[in-house]
C-alpha cells in the first residue's frame, strides 16, 4: 500500500476524527457530519469501491445516481460532481479526486446478477450487494433499500452507440476521493470482492476511510 | 495493514474468462437484433385486449401485469416520454434495476430483442416489439425543481411526484422507487460522458411492446423528459394497450439473443417452477 497523500494543511492523518482499514471484500458504515470531509482512499490501487449514502436522520432519502447524472449532465463522477438525493438535495461535493474516472451507470454486483453476466457457477460468491444487505440491516434497513450505487475507482466507459463495458480500473496505489457532506450522512461502503471482471484487476484489496472536522 | 495477493495465475484464468464473456457480450448480440420494428404499428387483435388506457400528458398510471401479458406504449398522438417502474407482485422488494439491466447485457441502449432485469438476476420484462430504438435508462424522470428550472412560471406536473403517487397508492412507499425507464427519450452520451438529445424526437406513431415475464404491479408517469428540446411544457396523451400476448416460441428472439438473457430466463423458470 501508499503512503498517505495530504490534500491540505487541514487534513493530516494526526488530525482525522475516524480512521478505518476496511479488508479486501468487507463492508463498513459509518456517519459523516455535515461540513465534514469523508476520504476513500484505494490503498492499492485499481480496486472498485462500491458505495451508498443516506440521510442520517431519515434514510427514506438517499443516493440517487439518476438525478447526480441528471444534475451533472453527464455519466461520470469528478471533482465538482454534487452527490443528489432521490428528493433532489445535494448530500455531498467531490472536492478532490486524483483518479478521475469513476461509474455510477453500473451498480454493485450481487450473487444474482453474476449468475447471468458469468455463468450459474458464480452464484456462491461473495458480492456487494450481499455486503450492503449485512451493512443496512445493522441501521434498520433491507434490500428493497438498496438503490443504485457509486462505484468509486471503478472504469465504465459508455460509447455514444450506449455500449458499456468494466475495464481495468486506472486507480493507482494511494488514489483518493474527498467529498465533503452537505448534510448529516450515513456512508455505507462495499469494498467489491467481484473477480469476474476487472473492476478491481481481478484481485481484491484493502482501503482507507478517512474523515475530518469541518474547516473553520 | 497485511494483505495477501491473489495468484498471477488465479488472475489470469478470470482474465481469460471476463475476455471471453466481454467478446461475445459486445460482438454476437448486436448481430441477433433485428433493428427497429415496422411503422405504422400493426393492429392487435380485439380478442387479446384486456384494457387500453389513455393517460392524459403528465400523469401516471399503474397496471397489473400477469405474466405472459404485454403491454404496447403508442405515441398515437405525438411525442411523448413515459417513465416506466415495475415491482414483482409478489414481493415487491423485488423491482426493476436498470443498472443491471444495462451492465449484464454490455449496453445503454435498449431495443427490440432487448429484456429489462430486476434486481434478483430475472426477467421482468421482454421488448418485443419497439419502433423507436431510443430510450434512456440512465437519466431518471423530472422533478418540481426540474420543471420550475425549465418551465418558469408555470404549472406543471413532474415524474417524481407522479411516481411518489403511483408507489403510495399501491401501498409501497417513497422508499420503494427504482430508477426509472424512460421510454421515447433518445438520450446518448458523448465520448467525454455528457448526455445529448440526439436523433430525432421520435412521434407519428412510435410505439414499444412489452411482454411480461413475471406477475408485476407496473408504474407510468407521462412528463417530458428533462432533456425534451421543446421549451413549451405540452406533454401528448400516451395510450397503453394491455393484452395477452402470443406464448413465446421455442426460439423467442429476447428468450434466446444472447447468452445473458438465456441465463436469466433460467433464473425465472427456478421462481416459477
Ligand atoms: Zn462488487
Amino acid at each position: 500500500m501508499s503512503d498517505f497523500i495530504q490534500t491540505s494543511p487541514a487534513r493530516s492523518l494526526q488530525n482525522a476524527a475516524q480512521d478505518h482499514f476496511i479488508a479486501a471484500e468487507a463492508p463498513w458504515s459509518g456517519i459523516v457530519r455535515k461540513g465534514q470531509t469523508i476520504r476513500i482512499e484505494d490503498s492499492f490501487g485499481q480496486q472498485a469501491i462500491d458505495t451508498l449514502f443516506y440521510r442520517a436522520d431519515d434514510f427514506s432519502e438517499r443516493y440517487s445516481n439518476q438525478d447526480t447524472m441528471r444534475m451533472q449532465g453527464a455519466a461520470y463522477i469528478g471533482i465538482g460532481t454534487k452527490i443528489m438525493s432521490n428528493e433532489g438535495n445535494v448530500m455531498l461535493t467531490m472536492t478532490a479526486d486524483s483518479c478521475g474516472r469513476h461509474d455510477t451507470s453500473a451498480g454493485a454486483c450481487s450473487c444474482e446478477s453474476n449468475t447471468v453476466r458469468f455463468g450459474h457457477g458464480t452464484k456462491y460468491l461473495h458480492a456487494c450487494r450481499d455486503n450492503f444487505v449485512l451493512e443496512v440491516s445493522k441501521h434498520g434497513m433491507g434490500k428493497r433499500d438498496i438503490v443504485p450505487n457509486i462505484n468509486f475507482f471503478m472504469n465504465v466507459p459508455i460509447k455514444p452507440n450506449g455500449e458499456m463495458t468494466i475495464v481495468d480500473g486506472i486507480s493507482a496505489p494511494g488514489d483518493y476521493v474527498e467529498l465533503v457532506a452537505e448534510m448529516d450522512v450515513l456512508c455505507v461502503i462495499s469494498n467489491c470482492p467481484q473477480i469476474n471482471n476487472p473492476c478491481n484487476g481481478f484481485d481484491p484489496t484493502p482501503i482507507r476511510v478517512l474523515i475530518w472536522g469541518g474547516e473553520a | 495493514m497485511m494483505h495477501l495477493r491473489r495468484s498471477p495465475e488465479e488472475i489470469a484464468t478470470n482474465r481469460a474468462r471476463y475476455e471471453e464473456h466481454q467478446k461475445k457480450g459486445l460482438e454476437f448480440a448486436p448481430k441477433a437484433l433485428p433493428g427497429p420494428s415496422v411503422l405504422p404499428a400493426p393492429a392487435i387483435d380485439a380478442a387479446s385486449v384486456i384494457h387500453q388506457e389513455t393517460i392524459p400528458g403528465g400523469w401516471y398510471w399503474s397496471t397489473k401485469l400477469q405474466r405472459g401479458e404485454a403491454i404496447r406504449v403508442d405515441q398515437a398522438e405525438g411525442s411523448s416520454t413515459v417513465a416506466l417502474v415495475a415491482w414483482n407482485a409478489a414481493d415487491t422488494s423485488e423491482r426493476i434495476n436498470l443498472v443491471d439491466t444495462a451492465k449484464v447485457q454490455w449496453t445503454t441502449a435498449l431495443g427490440k430483442g432487448r429484456v429489462i432485469f430486476s434486481d434478483m438476476g430475472r426477467v421482468m420484462f421482454s421488448m418485443i416489439e419497439d419502433s423507436s430504438g431510443a430510450h434512456d435508462c440512465l437519466m431518471g424522470g423530472s422533478t418540481a425543481a426540474s420543471n420550475a428550472a425549465k418551465y418558469p412560471g408555470e404549472k406543471t406536473r413532474n415524474t417524481r411526484d407522479n411516481l411518489i403517487l403511483v408507489a403510495v397508492k399501491l401501498g409501497l412507499d417513497r422508499r420503494d422507487i427504482p430508477g426509472i425507464l424512460n421510454l421515447f427519450a433518445p438520450v446518448r452520451l458523448a465520448e467525454a460522458g455528457g448526455f445529448g438529445w440526439q436523433g430525432k424526437r421520435s412521434n407519428s406513431g412510435d410505439y414499444a411492446e412489452l411482454r411480461a415475464e413475471m406477475d408485476m404491479l407496473v408504474g407510468f408517469s407521462n412528463c417530458p423528459h428533462p432533456l425534451d428540446p421543446d421549451p413549451a411544457y405540452q406533454p401528448k396523451p400516451i395510450v397503453i394497450t394491455r393484452y395477452k400476448a402470443a406464448a413465446p416460441t421455442k426460439d423467442d428472439l429476447c428468450r434466446t439473443a444472447t447468452a445473458e438473457a438465456v441465463r436469466g430466463f433460467e433464473n425465472n423458470a427456478l421462481m416459477q417452477a
